[in-house]
């Protein structure tokens, strides 16, 4: 049977995980070869990396960090940031990254979403929507939530489909970082409109959360970040209640 | 001397790697005299059919693959390649295993992605593997099951998860 998914997600800056993470037994909590480490001992079943390096300049190092971390680690690893073309792709699949993830550049030019898949595949076509409540319903934004686009998410969600993404990261912004759990209607809505799989992103606080997004959204995986970086939730103990709850899990 | 094929696609550090970590020397080579000088070949996947095909097409590959008498191991998309037909892009396939790869039919999320399980195997290949083992997937198109199947899984239809002929 497949399994539900747990990723946690790493924000990278000049080439260290930046948020503040406290994780015990960690050489260098700031190295996110490190930090991926010990996510992959607690049964992580894939990562996210979000280079959010301001300048293209020292964001060439993201491939040196990706080459590290695929050496080092054994589990599917998404990377993002600033890609803006299929030779950006190609350095970092190049690098090791088995999925790259797309967001503000998919929205500026759909199609590179189809270009990406053309060559690579879709199964590595991750496009990322930040999404937000408005008076106008659900609405995409970019440029790290800056930014209010015309498109309404669950349109945009069937038109990246229609591209050829093989995957989308649904983050909500009226949840993230609020730790009061994950925006589940619009979860669901997005889940059921489209064919593919749906990471859902964006306010989880508690274990109770990754349940309820599993049980009323048919979304394929949970991503968070400070819950697990702060060592508030350990993946196992989060997967041994899933299970528990009848919910599965690798 | 493992020789991993490359092609114009793939993330083919990740299998360098899992040879690094296992122990041993592998090379990344898309030269016909290299892989026929191996000791065994590794043929990666993830990538898009249609053009991976081209690449060892145009790479003279296809034929040099088929040919070799040594280990071979398909793995993702390289298995697939050595199948019969393949629905992506309308690919003709080197033909070893007889079988077609076809879409799934759009009854649940597609690509398969993440942990599953195998429903059934045999062979070599797994041993020390138990059924309860979790295996990643990453596909939208699948081998049909044929004679050559040695391991099966379930998702919206069963499929070889894994297929074996002489020395492939």
């Amino acid at each position: 049977m497949l399994k539900r998914r747990i990723i946690p997600c790493l924000d990278i800056k000049d080439g260290r995980t930046v948020k503040g993470v406290n994780f015990l037994n960690l050489v260098d909590a700031g190295d996110p070869v490190e930090l991926a480490k010990a996510y992959v001992e607690q049964g992580a079943d894939e990562l996210v990396f979000l280079d959010i390096t301001a300048t293209v300049e020292k964001r060439k190092a993201l491939a040196g960090l990706v080459e590290r971390i695929a050496a080092e680690i054994n589990i599917p690893v998404t990377v993002g940031g600033g890609i803006n073309s299929v030779e950006d792709v190609a350095v970092l699949i190049k690098a090791g990254a088995d999925k790259i993830t797309i967001n503000s550049s998919a929205v500026k030019r759909p199609e590179l979403i189809s270009e990406i898949a053309s060559q690579f595949g879709s199964q590595c076509v991750v496009v990322a929507i930040d999404t937000k409540l408005t008076d106008d319903g659900w609405k995409v934004f970019v440029n790290g939530g800056r930014m209010i686009t015309p498109f309404k998410t669950v349109p945009w969600a069937r038109k990246v489909e229609e591209l050829g993404a093989g995957e989308i990261m649904l983050t909500s912004m009226n949840t993230d970082g609020t730790k009061s759990g994950f925006s589940l209607d619009i979860t669901a809505e997005v889940s059921r409109s489209v064919n593919i799989p749906v990471i859902a992103s964006g306010g989880a606080g508690t274990m109770q959360h990754f349940r309820a997004v599993f049980n009323n959204t048919s979304c394929s995986a949970a991503l968070a970040a400070s819950i697990f970086h702060f060592g508030e939730i350990d993946i196992r103990d989060l997967k041994k209640y899933l299970k528990e709850e009848n919910i599965a899990v690798r | 001397m493992i020789a991993i094929v490359k092609y114009n696609a793939g993330n083919i550090m990740s299998v360098r790697n899992a040879v690094t970590r296992l122990g041993f020397e592998s090379i990344i080579t898309d030269k016909r005299d290299e892989l026929a000088g191996a000791d065994k070949v590794i043929f990666p996947g993830v990538g898009e059919a249609g053009s991976a095909m081209k690449y060892l097409k145009e790479k003279g590959l296809d034929e040099t693959i088929i040919s070799l008498s040594k280990p071979i191991l398909g793995i993702c998309l390289g298995l697939q390649l050595l199948c019969r037909f393949n629905e992506e892009s309308g690919t003709q396939g080197l033909g070893i295993f007889n079988s077609d790869v076809k879409l799934f039919p759009p009854v649940d999320k597609i690509p398969h992605m993440g942990w599953n399980n195998f429903l059934t195997m045999n062979g070599e290949l797994f041993k020390d593997i138990s059924l309860n083992d979790d295996v990643y997937y990453v596909h939208s198109y699948y081998a049909e099951i044929s004679s050559s199947t040695i391991a099966t899984c379930d998702y919206i239809v069963p499929f070889s998860a894994a297929m074996h002929k002489d020395n492939f």
